[in-house]
């Protein structure tokens, strides 16, 4: 047994990794294809792969993919966008926290998909409602945490820049804003998450486009094949973003790994 | 007798009881005058209050009461006139080591061939040379604090200030950053103010050394070292040198016993 705390090699880890994926799909299909489980309410592993294909190759299921990226990374950008350098204000200057903080703290918890509807009334059933339901689901959750972070700036480092001749306005933007840019991108990686269980939910009310939606329309078939390739097709999409984020902090932050 | 260039003027500091609790009289009334290329240790036992006048003096805290003259005007917050070290580590990790020392130097607008100039020099002064380009994490804690020392220094200010800034180092380490800095002060003569709780550390380093009571903190000896220049680590074994630290550690035991009694 390792000790806790003790690491592992790079070659166990992904062997640990991909075995638990191994795992998982060799349980699905001794459920299914060993008849422990019936058709009807759960597709095994082969028909989910050849439903798969046929959605890719004969339904045009790409294009579905392709509108609900548009959607998430839509919908997101523009949250990060203003919410970012609100949330650098708000953790900067305190009057400005004390103004906002409360009512962001309470928009925090009103649940994007509780919104669904009201979007629809508002801006339709068009890409707008959709890309409203991702930036409310974002907004509020990147000002908070990016607040936060930048609240608990190391307080010697502003000292330090300030006996350096730093103005105000210089502190936060040369101590407050790159030290925790890593923290940012951490953040956002998180919240880009959190935006797809929001946009399969602005898909299954009201679309007709989109990973949701074909979730929906197979439901009314029955095809509980499609219904996992799809739910399985936003796991790995999330996987990929999660890998490319991570990439990209790498090269935008040596500082951190040195 | 010298041009005075800092003058400290009834300062006293005293920070409001937490909850409800008596208020703290960190610094009594506290007067002190310095000459221009004078380099005074500040000396005392932890918590008597020298740090805080070192930080009212940097304009990072404001006193209760009087005021602090650098050059006949009165300081009333933080300024590139007035270089630090602190104690804790506090280079910018997101800078290399050359962009960490021309920090001050782009905050003042100055063109980048003179920055790098100016870095260049400084990375030579407290031989850093081939480090330019690390980040301040790769750096062991002794070279970050000569660093930390060189980017006060680029600034050029009026007076360097220093907060017990080999404290978190080793012994050996901090005998070598002594003998670095008391190289840099003998070329280039810089008023310099240094707080330490380190006997040795004081006297080696100083012209006058002040000694500071427990709290409430104020200055119960003001002690001249009239050591010859250039120092040498070998002095630290004089008889000179013995009897200015025997005499302080009687000022020094006193205070802490007191500081125990408490």
């Amino acid at each position: 047994m390792p000790r806790p705390l003790e690491p592992v090699s790079q070659g166990t880890r992904v062997v640990l990794g991909i075995s638990f994926f191994v795992l998982f799909v060799a349980a699905w299909a001794v459920a299914t294809l060993g008849g422990f489980v019936s058709k009807t309410f759960l597709a095994d592993p082969i028909t989910m792969v050849q439903d798969g294909w046929l959605l890719l190759t004969r339904f045009g299921f790409l294009s579905d993919i392709g509108i609900t990226v548009w959607r998430v990374v839509g919908g997101f950008v523009l949250a990060a966008l203003f919410a970012v350098p609100i949330g650098v204000m708000m953790g900067a200057y305190k009057p400005i926290e004390a103004f906002l903080e409360p009512f962001v703290s309470f928009a925090r918890y009103l649940p994007a998909s509780a919104f669904v509807p009201l979007l629809i009334l508002w801006a339709g059933i068009g890409e707008m409602q959709k890309l409203l339901v991702i930036f409310i689901g974002s907004f509020f959750q990147i000002i908070l945490m990016v607040a936060v972070a930048v609240g608990n700036t190391r307080r010697d480092l502003v000292e330090a820049a300030y006996t350096l001749g730093s103005s105000d306005t210089g502190v936060v933007k040369r101590v407050l804003i790159p030290a925790n840019a890593p923290d940012i991108a951490e953040i956002l990686r998180l919240v880009l998450g959190w935006a797809w269980t929001y946009v399969i939910v602005a898909e299954l009310i009201g679309s007709s486009s989109g990973i949701g939606h074909m979730i929906i329309d197979s439901q009314a078939l029955l095809a509980t094949g499609q219904m996992i390739f799809g739910i399985i097709v936003i796991g790995i999409i999330g996987l990929i973003s999660d890998f490319l984020f991570k990439a990209l902090n790498r090269v935008l932050f040596p500082w951190r790994l040195a | 007798m010298t041009r005075t260039i800092l003058k400290v003027d009834t300062v006293s500091r005293v920070f409001p009881g937490v909850r409800g609790g008596a208020p703290v009289r960190a610094l009594e009334p506290t007067n002190l005058t310095v000459a221009e290329n004078d380099f005074i240790t500040i000396l005392g036992p932890s918590g008597c209050g020298k740090s805080t006048l070192l930080r009212i003096v940097a304009g990072l805290d404001r006193p209760s009461a009087g005021r602090v003259l650098l050059n006949d005007r009165e300081i009333k917050g933080p300024g590139a006139d007035r270089g630090m070290v602190f104690q804790s580590y506090t280079l910018f990790p997101w800078l290399t080591i050359a962009e960490n020392i021309a920090y001050g130097l782009r905050e003042k607008g100055l063109p980048k061939a003179q920055r790098s100039e100016i870095v260049a020099s400084y990375t030579e002064k407290v031989g850093l040379r081939g480090f330019e380009n690390h980040y301040p994490k790769q750096l062991s804690g002794g070279m970050q604090q000569r660093t930390a020392i060189a980017r006060a220094l680029a600034n050029d200010p009026a007076i360097l200030l220093l907060d017990e800034p080999f404290g978190a180092l080793d012994n050996q380490t901090r005998s070598l950053m002594q003998e670095l800095l008391l190289g840099i002060w003998e070329r280039e003569r810089k008023t310099v103010l240094f707080v330490t709780h380190d006997i040795e550390e004081s006297i080696f380093l100083a012209s006058r050394v002040i000694v500071m009571t427990a709290r409430p903190g104020r200055i119960k000896a003001d002690i001249p070292v009239d050591l010859p220049h250039p120092r040498h680590y070998r002095m630290k074994t004089s008889p000179e040198f013995s009897s200015l630290k025997a005499q302080l550690t009687e000022e020094i035991r006193a205070e802490a016993l007191q500081a125990e009694a408490h």
